[in-house]
């Protein structure tokens, strides 16, 4: 089933940030949001991953399909690389199929307690739980934050090759290139008016 | 629910979990009362079903903060937000893991420790009944008060202020059973209301801590 977000209206703090957002995002592709800080990227990819309501208009994908990935990775630094992979498999009951080390080149790591790793590699764990557990619409927020080069072709590589080929879908919100010849939507022309709904509260904001 | 149970409990046990913190806080309290009140042994057996209840309940108090602020801290919450797994579910099992991590191991070590305080020999069986029954109130009532003030900076304070007006029943029927069956009196009464206070908090909390959750989340 394809995304379709249509006349998105999206709120931070109470007050409208985005509105009018409308895409479709078919099966296998990705979409890339683009925009300055501040814009509203990750208040939209919240409202796609229902951690907040949206003000108005609909979002649609197939149910239970979705996992959204922050800033912050949710890893445990006291559990082990494959521990932290296997509590995500069994919360989505699903298995850590054995080529995720490789993909995300944490074969050699796997024993290593997270609180050891350094930050580009927490992140390279944190993607690699999208690896695992299977979901077909993955909300992307700066996925690519402290990785170095090698890593994020490493990440491209696995969204083209495991993911998208296999029907997915991927919302991404990242202000580099991640090669992926993915469409992108800038996102400044749906900035909210500052007296939209809710302007009463901009004096005190 | 079951992972995240096994995972809760496995972050306790390891380098900084902070599990036996709840434990380790009863035990000064209790070794130091007899200390500060005096060997007079009549008094502290009198003293005592109330000393341990009031020490069981901050025990338990102590270790409330952590239950949901790790995981908001590092991000898991709003991931495990997300996850099939249904909120009311996290909640149901972070309160069972706070129970094993805090009020099981109270409820062991409180026979041991009542002999300091010189507990009627008829009140052993009443004091492990009681805090069986009552500590999971305690957890469950907890993690609703974590799960309100999570994401608030030092949010431990205006907690234990929310916590504990909810815990004053379980603190008074669990006392007065432990009394009564120091005296020798029918303590049953006081036993079935504390089982009733933790049954409906077992049943009402997890849902009312998944909507605080929602909103926190926001």
């Amino acid at each position: 089933m394809d995304l379709e977000v249509r006349d998105l209206t999206v709120a931070r703090g109470g007050a409208p940030v985005l509105s009018g957002v409308s895409f479709v995002v078919p099966q296998g592709q990705a979409l890339v949001l683009r925009g300055p800080n501040g814009i509203g990227k990750t208040t939209l990819l919240r409202s796609l991953a229902g951690l907040q309501p949206a003000l108005s208009g609909s979002v649609s994908f197939g149910a239970e399909t979705s996992a959204y990935a922050s800033h912050a990775d949710g890893i445990k630094a006291q559990l082990t690389v494959v521990e932290n992979l296997v509590f995500w498999a069994d919360i989505y009951g699903a298995t850590v199929p054995d080529t995720v080390y490789d993909a995300f080149d944490l074969r050699d790591l796997q024993a290593r307690f997270a609180g050891t790793l350094s930050a580009g590699q927490k992140r390279r764990l944190g993607l690699a739980r999208l690896g695992v557990i299977g979901r077909k619409v993955l909300f992307l927020d700066e996925p690519t934050v402290s990785l170095d080069g090698f890593s994020v072709k490493l990440f491209a590589k696995w969204l083209r090759g495991s993911h998208l080929a296999q029907g997915g879908i991927a919302v991404i919100a990242t202000h580099i290139d991640l090669g992926l010849d993915a469409p992108e939507l800038e996102l400044t022309p749906f900035k909210s008016a500052p007296d939209a709904t809710g302007g009463a509260d901009e004096a005190f904001l | 629910m079951i992972a995240l149970l096994r995972r809760d409990l496995a972050l306790a046990v390891r380098a900084g979990g902070g599990f036996g913190l709840g434990l380790a806080f009863f035990l000064i309290v209790i070794v130091l009362v007899p200390l500060g009140v005096g060997p007079d042994a009549t008094l502290l057996g009198a003293i005592a079903p109330g000393m341990l209840w009031v020490a069981a309940l901050l025990a338990a108090l102590l270790s409330l903060d952590r239950i949901f602020a790790l995981d908001f801290e590092d991000g898991s919450l709003p991931l495990l937000a997300t996850s099939p797994l249904p909120l009311e579910g996290v909640a149901l099992a972070k309160g069972v893991a706070h129970w094993i991590t805090t009020g099981l191991p109270l409820t062991i070590a409180a026979p041991a420790l009542g002999f300091l305080l010189n507990l009627q020999p008829s009140a052993y069986v009443w004091l492990f009944a009681s805090l069986a029954l009552g500590t999971p109130a305690l957890s469950m009532i907890g993690t609703f008060g974590a799960a309100l003030t999570v994401g608030l900076r030092r949010g431990g304070l205006l907690m234990s202020l929310l916590v504990l007006p909810l815990y004053l029943p379980t603190l008074i029927f669990g006392a007065e059973a432990v009394r009564r069956g120091a005296e020798g009196l029918p303590a049953a009464t006081p036993l079935l209301m504390l089982a009733g206070i933790t049954l409906g908090a077992f049943a009402l909390l997890p849902v009312a801590a998944s909507a605080a959750l929602r909103v926190n989340l926001r």
